[in-house]
């Protein structure tokens, strides 16, 4: 089945630019819903099965290391992987979302193509054979 | 390496970055220089993010609203042809990215930073100024006929803490 993907960051314009390479990619994703921060992409997630987050760090009232800690937090959520997408290139932050269970990091500014490589090797193993 | 340097090239490097992998543009050479004493008025987007840590300071982006229509246009794909939500929106993420870019490059010379939300600005006869540093230094781009300023102040905090929230209030605004 192909999956939902979440795409949460507190900029319209790149989440647009998210929503437009996740179509170029060919790779089958069904809907691309939008979040603007944590706590509005917890509220999707209750309502909604999703199988890929994006996400940017810095966000405002939720950001994007306590969305990932709250997502492997709960048993219905920690197998959700989760890439980080942050203008973050510190260890810090990028080694926290490591240590708290992310499945990626992509640097803004990014390319498609950076995109693509990245969700291939995480969605892949989820498809059906 | 000079802080100044360091912050001339990390804006050099991070902004030419930006345009050529988000708006596939390839920037010319910026003019650098410091910029003193009582700030120039500014009419058009500018926008404004602080920086806090073992340093504390402000970036910032200045553009005329032709300049920020058209980095709407080439980042979205789509026509901006007067500034509105979406245009300010992709000026702050094109902040967002320069600054941090530079921030990425300072770090391991002068340890963790951490960055605030941006904030932007659209209108006319203002003046931006730093409430804690004198100087800025600034990098004029020209692109097509028109120009893009980045902007940065940075100084040695007086009293260093661990950073637990980004910065709310860096940098006093006279509009």
């Amino acid at each position: 089945m192909e999956p939902d993907v979440l795409v949460v960051d507190d900029s319209a314009a790149i989440r647009k630019i998210l929503q437009r390479v996740l179509h170029q990619t060919g790779m089958g994703i069904h809907t691309i819903l939008e979040a603007g921060n944590g706590q509005e992409a917890l509220e999707i997630l209750q309502k909604q099965r999703i199988g890929l987050v994006l996400t940017d760090i810095n966000m405002p009232k939720m950001d994007g290391i306590q969305l990932l800690a709250a997502l492997k937090a709960s048993p219905a959520w920690r197998d959700i992987p989760v890439v980080m997408i942050t203008t973050e290139g510190g260890e810090t932050k990028v080694g926290e979302a490591v240590r708290l269970g992310a499945a990626g990091y992509v640097r803004k500014p990014f390319t498609a193509d950076q995109i693509k490589e990245k969700l291939v090797g995480i969605l892949e193993p989820a498809l059906p054979l | 390496m000079k802080l100044e340097e360091l912050i001339v090239t990390g804006i050099r490097h991070a902004t030419t970055e930006v345009f050529s992998t988000m708006l596939g543009v390839e920037l010319e050479s910026a003019e650098v220089s410091i910029e003193a004493g009582e700030p120039e008025a500014n009419d058009g987007v500018v926008s404004l993010i602080g920086l806090a840590g073992p340093w504390v300071g402000t970036g910032s982006v200045t553009c005329s609203p032709e300049v920020a229509c058209r980095v709407c246009s080439q980042m979205l794909m789509t026509e901006a042809s007067a500034v509105n939500e979406e245009v300010l929106d992709a000026v702050a993420e094109l902040t967002n990215m320069i600054i941090g870019g530079v921030k990425n490059g300072l770090e391991p010379e002068l340890g963790a930073l951490c960055l605030s939300i941006p904030t932007v600005v659209f209108g006319k006869n203002f003046r931006t100024k730093s409430a804690g540093t004198a100087e800025w230094i600034v990098l004029r781009f020209p692109w097509d006929g028109d120009k893009l300023v980045v902007k940065m102040c940075l100084a040695q905090a007086e009293k260093i803490h661990p950073i637990l929230h980004a910065p709310t209030h860096t940098c006093a605004l006279e509009i």
